[in-house]
């Protein structure tokens, strides 16, 4: 794997890497994905791919206004805030 | 000591006034400060919140009003549960200093039932780890042999039960990180079917895969804390609408005729030869009980590591996409929206949840989804129907919980290494299914050694009549950890 590659992926999962962490993570991912090579070989042909653990189907509630969180309790662990309002850094400048 | 009495003996001393519940949640608060030093498994103690606790107890009890069914039983929660007014971290420093405005699920029904939370329990950073040395707090030492882990990601949860610093403690097990750690402790943990338990309030990890659950020093213990937080709850999507039994009442002690299935592939050449030995005492046991003992096969078995390395990381790499430094926790600042999510995820991820976002972004990128992600939920699935086909012929499944007993700090040198501690537990997640750890015994230098149950989807009663004939059987009876004073 690649330092460029590494890079790509840590900015996909808005990560800042360090250098180190960059050249350690090559190796790591390297040799984990290599370990994962046994699941290429396994037959799946025709297995339809398993997303829950048990099957499920998407429940629906009636349309009705319930009880939330007050919005000062919601914005209350924010590390900046302005009243009801989270703030973050300029988003157009 | 009243620290040592457990779940039912304690609810019951209290709700017959033999001892009040002050006394109690003083006794386990004086243990904790003089203990857990050594120890290590709590990351906050909530002494005062439980005085009050307790007192309102005793009050209940003083006007005749009736106690609920944990009335005065003093438990503490790993740190992924969400606690209205204490701090939550996820043994990050991510979190550090959040505290949360709800209860989960979990903690509510506690409150209902009228336990007493002691405080928060060290973990693996946002669980990830089977050790607990991904904590970014400090270590958990097993109070087995303290220059040893206790296992994880919930070496905490089961470091605090083996330590008598709570009577009984929850846990989460996204792939093992209920049962592992108890194995490695010398306790009972229950994983239970997915969706049995409610995760509103649990900090998600992988959300197909978690699910909450008890440790405790029985299995008649892990029984009654299960029965009170198992249930349907509207909150979670996935949430199972299916009655609770009463689940001490399947301890019943006979297990004749209960067909006990041995997969040959969880009992290979390397296993550790101790737990071998704790196994086969087992299994003897089992059979001397009349139980049938019969050898099955699970085939996919060795694709389980590689599948659960996959699905988990790509979970967790969305789920934690919500620590960006916005709505909670540590913000570092950068000129840029952008560039503040990094600085402030790179900050505050220690290095192994780091590697699974990583990992989990890799998996899941524009290109790569059929290669990884799709074959990994294939091939679950493919686990899934070797259970299935299993279970048409065997009630329950033995198996033992870990390859190995409690390993000293540092000896897993790479993330593979650490992997491996839980090849035997990631199964069940993946499947969905129950599984249970119970003791079967001592190392001769002395380490617990933990017995896997894993059962049919919502069979915990099966499970746990199975365990508490193990407990019975070859448990570890009133052997109490070395290393710390009884």
């Amino acid at each position: 794997m690649t330092k460029e590659e590494v890079e790509a992926i840590a900015h996909l999962a808005r990560l800042h890497l360090e250098p180190d962490e960059i050249e350690r993570m090559r190796g790591e991912l390297a040799a984990i994905l290599e370990h994962f090579g046994a699941l290429a070989a396994a037959d799946t042909e025709g297995v339809a791919p398993m997303t829950h653990a048990v099957p499920m189907d998407l429940r629906l509630r009636p349309d009705v206004v319930a009880p939330s969180l007050p919005v000062q309790d919601a914005v209350g662990g924010a590390p900046e805030k302005a009243g009801e309002l989270f703030v973050v850094p300029a988003v157009i400048t | 000591m009243i620290e040592w009495l457990g779940v039912g003996e304690t609810a019951r001393r209290i709700a017959s006034g033999e001892t009040r519940a002050i006394d109690v949640t003083e006794a386990f608060l004086a243990r904790i400060a003089a203990l857990d030093g050594k120890v290590g498994a709590y990351l906050a103690v909530a002494g005062d919140t439980a005085r009050m606790q307790a007192e309102g107890i005793d009050r209940m009890r003083a006007n005749n009003v009736p106690l609920p069914a944990l009335a005065g039983v003093p438990i503490a929660l790993k740190d992924v549960l969400v606690t209205r007014g204490l701090a939550t971290t996820a043994a990050s420093k991510i979190l550090a200093g959040w505290i949360p405005p709800y209860d989960a699920t979990v903690v509510e029904k506690l409150h209902a039932a009228g336990a007493i939370v002691l405080g928060k329990l060290n973990c693996d950073e946002f669980a990830m780890g089977s050790s607990t040395e991904n904590s970014a707090y400090h270590k958990t030492h097993n109070p087995w042999d303290l220059a040893r882990v206790p296992g994880g990601s919930s070496g905490g949860s089961s470091a605090a039960v083996a330590a008598g610093l709570c009577a009984a403690s929850l846990g989460t097990d996204t792939g093992g990180s209920i049962r592992q750690p108890a194995a490695l402790c010398g306790v009972v943990g229950v994983k239970p079917t997915y969706g049995r338990v409610s995760r509103h309030g649990v900090v998600a990890f992988a959300s197909s895969l978690d699910q909450v659950g008890p440790l405790a020093r029985t299995v008649g213990d892990a029984a009654l804390v299960l029965e009170t937080i198992a249930g349907f709850d509207p909150r979670d999507s996935t949430s199972l609408d299916a009655p609770v039994p009463k689940y001490r009442d399947a301890l019943v002690g006979d297990i004749r005729g209960l067909r006990v299935g041995l997969p040959h592939e969880y009992f290979a050449a390397d296993l550790d030869a101790d737990v071998r030995a704790a196994l086969e005492r087992t299994k003897q046991a089992l059979a001397d009980r009349g139980a049938e003992l019969i050898e099955i096969a699970l085939p996919h078995t060795h694709l389980a590591l590689p599948a659960y390395y996959l699905v988990a990381p790509a979970e967790a790499s969305s789920n934690l996409a919500r620590y960006d430094g916005v709505r909670y926790g540590a913000r570092a600042e950068a000129g840029s929206l952008i560039e503040m999510y990094e600085r402030s995820r790179g900050a505050g991820f220690g290095a192994e949840v780091k590697r699974r976002i990583m990992l989990g972004t890799y998996a899941l990128r524009s290109g790569y989804y059929d290669q990884y992600y799709k074959k990994a939920q294939q091939v679950r699935a493919l686990i899934k129907r070797d259970f299935d086909k299993a279970f048409q012929h065997v009630d329950v499944i033995l198996t033992p919980t870990t390859p190995a007993p409690a390993f000293p700090f540092g000896a897993k040198s790479s993330p593979l290494d650490m992997y491996l501690a839980d090849v035997f537990t990631l199964s069940c997640n993946l499947a969905g299914l129950p599984g249970a750890s119970v003791p079967c015994g001592l190392t001769p230098g002395g380490l617990p050694i933990g017995a896997q149950l894993l059962g049919k989807a919502l069979d915990e009663p099966t499970l746990l009549r199975a365990a508490a004939a193990i407990e019975a059987a070859v448990g570890l009876g009133d052997a109490r950890p070395r290393g710390l004073p009884s």
